[in-house]
């Protein structure tokens, strides 16, 4: 079993967490940009995180033969602090970099004006940069909220296509579906939605642009649901061929529509002189 | 190595003539360029140590002043780092040793690529106390110190007695040190 988590926040785990998911076949992971529970009040701190999510975070993963990619954008909620408004100016040079593969997670947070103006930003930078988008949509109010999102989506012009709507329910499936946009399911400990609610939705609408992800961070999560998941789908009668297109095809599938994402292990990378040198810190 | 040799490794790549050709129009084209080449031009190795990538990059930085080499140090991802500290060596401007500030920048990291990269032959700018413990800093690391420029020429008592306290804490804990440590140790205590 291979598996690629989608949406992940591995900035917030340990290496127990990349240990425990190498162990468990998960061998890429996307890291999107996002809030860091703290609020920052400046760009600069912005900047510092994103060359993180581009420099030593990857490093780390590799340690672990983890493939790690990251989406970069300012997050609704932040995006609502007037200080941290120069985060736009910032993004293009990370949309340029090889490890970036979507501009995300965008959205809305509490759907604010100063949301809508910002969404539509980074919707047309995404398509500005050829490329993707990973689209959060609000925890309260999220049928209005992905309503609103999937609107806005539309005015953008950007092909639904390039575009994957996450954290939906049994409630916001249907209407991302419809819209041909990818869909992306956010699988938690203990509320939102379980291994055996997500293979209901398999079930009932198809595997086709169905993405699952741990969207782990450090908040209760556990990065290890989306191979609960896979043996969830299994236990239910789904083939290994149906894990396989959920859990890799699809977000390669996706991802790759950026043009960078790059699964090749590269030995240049890995080796110094025919010697490995990621162990790092004997 | 030269840079003509890297271009001569890479003659035929049309996409790194024509960025040259851009920055020479527009200086503003560079970071952009220069974050796609590795992408453009490919990973695989074309001289020893040298990926296309690696050595487009170091082309592109012909010519560029010290201020714009700094900042896409300072913006580049890890990849456009490493390739920025082994272009050092080659690069006229960079001749006296300005670029020295990125060196320990890259020595602060715990990036083993950036360490070992360091510690190349731009690391004759670097004073000897620096050095040592950046040296101290690849055996730490577990990085081979074949990694090490002029380590024989430039290894000194000083570095030897450094080397002979980590060997003895490692022992200490029943652990060893890397078996090309220890060559160099026993180099100085024969
Ligand atoms: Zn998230």
């Amino acid at each position: 079993m291979r598996i690629f988590d989608p949406h992940i926040h591995m900035t917030s785990r340990t290496t127990d967490d990349y240990a425990a998911m190498a162990a468990h076949g998960v061998k890429a992971v996307v890291e999107p940009a996002f809030w860091l529970g703290q609020p920052r009040t400046n760009p600069g701190s912005f900047a510092d995180y994103f060359d993180s999510l581009i420099g030593w975070e990857p490093f780390r993963a590799a340690q672990y033969g983890i493939k790690h990619h990251a989406t970069i954008a300012l997050n609704p909620k932040e995006a609502n602090d007037p200080r941290c408004r120069g985060v736009l100016d910032l993004m293009p040079r990370y949309l340029d970099k090889d490890g970036v593969v979507a501009v995300g997670e965008i959205g809305y947070d509490a759907m604010t004006p100063v949301e809508d103006e910002v969404f539509a930003a980074q919707l047309a930078m995404a398509v500005e940069f050829e490329l993707p988008a990973l689209v959060h949509t609000p925890h309260r109010d999220k049928a209005a909220g992905t309503k609103r999102t999937l609107d806005v989506v539309k005015e953008s012009g950007i092909e639904p296509g390039h575009v994957l709507v996450d954290h939906l329910n049994e409630v916001t499936v249907g209407i991302v579906k419809d819209s041909g946009c990818w869909m992306g399911f956010s699988i938690y400990p203990d509320t939102k939605m379980s291994p055996p609610r997500m293979v209901d939705i398999l079930k009932e609408h198809g595997l086709e642009r169905m993405l699952v992800n741990s969207a782990a961070d450090w908040g209760k999560s556990d990065p290890l649901l989306t191979v609960a998941t896979a043996e969830a789908m299994l236990a239910a009668g789904f083939t290994t061929d149906d894990v396989d297109l959920v859990l890799w095809q699809n977000p390669v599938a996706f991802y790759a529509q950026s043009g960078k994402l790059d699964l090749a292990e590269s030995a240049t990378e890995a080796t110094f002189e025919g010697s490995s040198i990621l162990r790092g810190g004997s | 190595m030269k840079l003509d040799e890297l271009r001569a490794a890479l003659a035929g790549h049309e996409w790194l003539a024509e960025a040259e050709v851009r920055v020479k129009a527009d200086p503003a084209a560079l970071p952009s360029l220069f974050a796609r080449a590795d992408r453009k031009l490919g990973r695989d190795e074309v001289v020893p140590g040298w990926t296309a990538g690696q050595a487009g990059r170091a082309l592109l930085l012909k010519d560029q002043d010290q201020e714009q080499i700094r900042q896409l140090y300072d913006h580049g991802d890890a990849a456009e780092k490493l390739a920025i500290l082994k272009a050092l060596p080659l690069l006229d401007t960079e001749r006296e040793g300005a670029g020295v500030p990125l060196l320990l920048d890259a020595l602060r990291t715990n990036d083993t690529r950036l360490v070992a990269a360091a510690l190349g032959p731009y690391a004759e700018h670097l004073d000897a106390a620096t050095w040592r413990q950046g040296v101290i800093k690849v055996v730490f690391m577990g990085v081979p110190l074949a990694a090490v420029a002029d380590l024989d020429e430039r290894a000194d008592a000083e570095l030897a007695t450094m080397l002979r306290s980590l060997a003895d804490e490692r022992a200490a804990a029943g652990r060893d040190m890397s078996a090309d440590a220890i060559a160099l140790l026993n180099r100085w205590e024969a």
